[in-house]
C-alpha cells in the first residue's frame, strides 16, 4: 500500500468515526434533553411567581385563599415543592396556619396521569390537634395549594412518611388521590373583612 | 265508482307531491336554541343520514349562499368568510381549511342537503357564535349558554315512590308543588334531558315542560303532596323526590316525637301475622370516635375526645334502648384503639340501618365552637356506583320479603345511602340547634373515611370544639353530654319516621 492510500485510508477511517460520533450523539439528545432543566432548576434570586396558597380564617372556619409571592422554578415538580415549602411556612395574619407546624415535605413528584404525590413528614399526624373541621382544611389547604398553581395537576394523593395512610387525624379519607375542593373556601363575597390578600414571602 | 276513481286519482296525486324523503322515517326536528329563544329546524331522513336543507340554514343563520351551477355547488359567505362546498363531497373549505363531515353534501332536486355536523364542524368555525350541536338531545344551541345535562332515574316505585334528578353542571333549581305534577325550574338557558323515564309507581312521567329550563315530573291520582331535597356536591345539582300516597287516612306525616311507649302497636299493625312490614330502623350503630392510643382532640382543661365520645354514646344507648326498643351497638364499648374498618365492619355486619359517629372538633386556634355534622362526599367512582342501576340486587328469602345483596366496592358501600345521609343530617342538625351551641358551618360533607364504608345512611357529629375553652368546660358536664344524647335521640325517633314513609312495604 502506497503511502498515499495509507493516509487516505486514515482520513476515510477518522471521517467515519467522527460521523459515527456525530451519530450516536444525535441519538442520545432526547433522552440528554432534560438534563439542562435540572441544572437550572435552582431558581434565580430575583423570580418570583404569585401563587395562591390556603389559608384559615381568623374564626377557623374556612380556607381563604391568597396570593403570595414564591421563587420561580423551572418544571412543575420543583416548582411544586417550592409552592408547598411556601405553603407550609407561618400563615400572614390575620390567618391561621392549617398545616401542623414542623411539617415538612419530604418528597413530591408527579405522575404522568396528572396526579402529584405529596409525602409528608409524620409531624402532619403527630402534631396535629385534631377534629373534622381542621383536618379537612389542613388536607384541602395542600391539596388546593397544589392544583391551583400547577395546571398540570388534577389531583393530589397525600403521603406521610413515605406510605399511604388512611387518615391525617382520624376522619378524613386520604386513600385515594383527592380534587380541589372549593366547597371550604371562603371569598371576599361572602365575608367582606376577609378578602384575598396579596403579601409578600419574607425570605 | 267514478267517486272512488276520484279518489284515487287525488291519492296518488299527493303521493306524488309529496317529496321521496317524507317516506323515510323523518327525525325529530331539531330545536335551535339561542339567547333571542328557540326555532325548530327541520332535518331530513337522506338513507340514513340525518341532513338539514342549505335554505334553512341560509335564513337561520342569515348567511350568504352563492350557487355555482358550472362547479356543481355553492358558497357560503359571513361576515365576510367563506365556505366553499362541492356536490357529493363529504368535506367543505372552510375560509381556506378544509373540513370532512361524515356524509356527503347532496343535491335533492332543488334543494342541498347538508349533513347536520355542517353546522359545528363548517358554519361554527366562520360564525361570530359558538354553534353546538347535541344531537341525544335533539338541541343546536347557538351562542354562550347553559344548557345542563338533566337525568332522571326512578329509584323504587314504592310507594312511597322515589326518583332522583341530576342536573350537571350544578344550577340552582326552584321546585313547586303543583295539583297532580311538581315543576323544577332549572336556573339555564335549555336542558339537555336525559330520561327514558316509564311510568313507575305515583310517576307517570318525566318531561321537560313548556319553557325550555323546566321539568315537570307529572305523578299519578294517587300521588300525596311530594317531599324534595335539593343538594349540590361535585359539580351537580342533585334533586331527591319522595312521593307518598295520598293519605286519606291521616293528616300529614309528621315527624313522630317520642311518646311515653313508642313500642304501642300502631293501628297498621292489625294484619295478618307473616305480613309484617319490617321495621325500617331495628338496629342503630353508635361509634364513640377514637379510643385506646388514639385519644383525638385534647382540650386544655384536660378533657380527651376518646372519653367524651364513649361517655355520650352511652347515654344515647341508654335513651335508645329503653325509648325505642331497639338494638343499639357500640363499635366499641371501652378504651381501646378500635381501626376505622373494624367500626365500619360492626356496624355493616349488624346489618345496623343508621350508624352516628361520635366525635369532638377541635382546631389551631382558640375561636371556633360549636356542633357540626358531616356527611360524606363521593368522589368521581362513588358518584358512578351511586348513579348505577346495578349496585344491588334483590333476592327472594325464605320468610318472604326481599333481601338487598350489594355488589358495590366495600369502601364505597356509601354511595347508595347519600341522600338519606343528607337528610339525617339536616334532621340532627335540626335537633341538636334546639339543645347545644352550634358551628356557622353546621352541616359539612366531606370524604369521611368511616362514613365512606358505611352500607346505612351514616353521620358524623362534632359535638363541640374542645380547644375552645369554654366548650370544653361545658362538655366535661351532665348537662351538655345528657343535651347531646337527648337531641340525637329525637333525630333518632325523627328519622325512623322517615324511614317508615320511604320503605316500601
Amino acid at each position: 500500500m502506497s503511502r498515499r492510500a495509507k493516509v487516505y485510508l486514515g482520513a476515510i477511517v477518522i471521517a467515519f468515526a467522527g460521523v459515527t460520533w456525530a451519530l450516536m450523539r444525535l441519538l442520545r439528545e432526547p433522552d440528554a434533553a432534560p438534563a439542562p432543566a435540572t441544572e437550572t432548576a435552582a431558581p434565580t434570586e430575583s423570580a418570583h411567581i404569585t401563587a395562591t396558597l390556603y389559608y384559615a380564617s381568623s374564626d377557623g372556619r374556612a380556607l381563604v385563599p391568597v396570593r403570595r409571592d414564591v421563587p420561580a422554578a423551572s418544571g412543575v415538580v420543583e416548582q411544586g415543592r417550592q409552592i408547598l415549602a411556601a405553603q407550609f411556612q407561618d400563615a400572614p395574619k390575620p390567618y391561621v396556619q392549617v398545616v401542623p407546624k414542623g411539617t415538612k415535605l419530604r418528597a413530591f413528584y408527579v405522575t404522568d396521569r396528572g396526579d402529584a404525590f405529596v409525602d409528608l413528614s409524620g409531624d402532619v399526624v403527630s402534631a396535629h390537634p385534631g377534629g373534622s373541621s381542621t383536618e379537612l382544611l389542613t388536607v384541602y389547604a395542600i391539596v388546593n395549594a397544589v392544583i391551583a398553581n400547577l395546571p398540570a395537576i388534577q389531583r393530589v394523593q397525600l403521603l406521610v412518611e413515605g406510605k399511604e395512610v388512611d387518615t391525617i387525624a382520624g376522619h378524613v379519607d386520604v386513600r385515594r388521590p383527592l380534587e380541589r375542593d372549593a366547597t371550604l373556601l371562603r371569598d371576599s363575597q361572602t365575608d367582606p373583612k376577609l378578602k384575598t390578600q396579596d403579601s409578600k414571602l419574607k425570605q | 265508482m267514478a267517486r272512488t276513481r276520484g279518489a284515487l286519482v287525488a291519492l296518488l296525486c299527493v303521493a306524488l307531491v309529496t317529496p321521496p324523503q317524507a317516506q323515510d322515517a323523518a327525525p325529530a326536528p331539531l330545536t335551535l336554541v339561542s339567547k333571542d329563544g328557540r326555532r325548530t329546524l327541520p332535518t331530513i331522513n337522506n338513507g340514513g343520514r340525518e341532513m338539514i336543507a342549505l335554505d334553512d340554514v341560509a335564513t337561520l343563520f342569515q348567511v350568504t349562499v352563492r350557487e355555482d351551477s358550472l362547479a356543481g355547488g355553492f358558497t357560503i359567505t359571513y361576515r365576510g368568510k367563506t365556505i366553499v362546498a362541492s356536490a357529493d363531497q363529504p368535506m367543505a373549505s372552510v375560509d381556506g381549511r378544509i373540513v370532512s363531515l361524515p356524509s356527503s353534501i347532496t343535491r335533492s332536486g332543488r334543494r342541498w342537503l347538508l349533513p347536520v355536523e355542517f353546522l359545528p364542524r363548517a358554519l361554527g368555525p366562520i360564525y361570530d357564535q359558538r354553534i353546538d350541536l347535541r344531537r341525544a338531545a335533539r338541541l343546536l344551541l347557538v351562542g354562550d349558554l347553559r344548557v345542563p345535562r338533566v337525568s332522571a332515574r326512578i329509584d323504587s316505585a314504592g310507594p312511597p315512590t322515589r326518583a332522583a334528578i341530576v342536573v350537571t353542571p350544578a344550577a340552582p333549581v326552584t321546585i313547586t308543588n303543583e295539583a297532580g305534577r311538581l315543576v323544577l325550574r332549572v336556573e339555564a338557558d335549555a336542558l339537555e334531558p336525559v330520561f327514558p323515564v316509564t311510568a313507575t309507581g305515583l310517576i307517570d312521567a318525566v318531561r321537560v315542560g313548556d319553557q325550555p329550563n323546566v321539568i315537570v315530573v307529572a305523578l299519578s291520582r294517587q300521588a300525596g303532596p311530594a317531599r324534595t331535597i335539593i343538594a349540590t356536591a361535585d359539580n351537580a345539582t342533585r334533586v331527591a323526590i319522595e312521593i307518598p300516597v295520598a293519605e286519606s287516612r291521616s293528616p300529614a306525616p309528621e315527624p313522630r316525637l317520642p311518646t311515653t311507649d313508642p313500642r304501642l302497636p300502631t293501628p297498621e299493625s292489625s294484619r295478618p301475622v307473616g305480613l309484617e312490614p319490617r321495621q325500617p330502623l331495628q338496629t342503630l350503630a353508635i361509634d364513640p370516635g377514637h379510643g385506646g392510643d388514639e385519644i383525638g382532640v385534647r382540650g386544655a382543661g384536660g378533657l380527651v375526645e376518646k372519653d367524651l365520645t364513649l361517655d355520650v354514646a352511652r347515654r344515647l344507648r341508654g335513651l335508645v334502648e329503653r325509648g325505642l326498643g331497639i338494638r343499639v351497638i357500640l363499635t366499641r364499648d371501652d378504651d381501646r384503639t378500635v381501626p376505622i374498618d373494624e367500626r365500619a365492619a360492626a356496624a355493616n355486619n349488624s346489618k345496623a340501618d343508621l350508624l352516628l359517629s361520635l366525635h369532638a372538633n377541635g382546631a389551631l386556634s382558640g375561636s371556633p365552637s360549636g356542633a357540626e355534622v358531616f356527611y360524606d362526599r363521593l368522589d368521581r367512582e362513588g358518584e358512578a356506583v351511586r348513579l348505577s342501576a346495578a349496585a344491588a340486587i334483590s333476592l327472594p328469602v325464605i320468610s318472604g320479603g326481599t333481601r338487598t345483596i350489594d355488589v358495590v366496592p366495600w369502601d364505597l358501600a356509601q354511595a347508595r345511602h347519600i341522600d338519606a345521609s343528607a337528610m339525617l343530617a339536616s334532621v340532627l342538625e335540626q335537633e341538636l340547634r334546639q339543645r347545644v351551641p352550634m358551628g356557622q358551618r353546621s352541616i359539612q360533607q366531606g370524604p369521611m373515611r368511616l362514613l365512606s364504608a358505611a352500607n346505612m345512611p351514616a353521620v358524623l357529629i362534632e359535638m363541640a370544639y374542645l380547644t375552645n375553652s369554654a366548650q370544653e368546660k361545658a362538655a366535661a358536664g351532665d348537662e351538655f353530654k345528657n343535651a347531646v344524647a337527648q337531641a340525637l335521640y329525637n333525630a333518632v325517633v325523627r328519622f325512623r319516621g322517615y324511614l317508615e314513609e320511604t320503605s316500601a312495604p
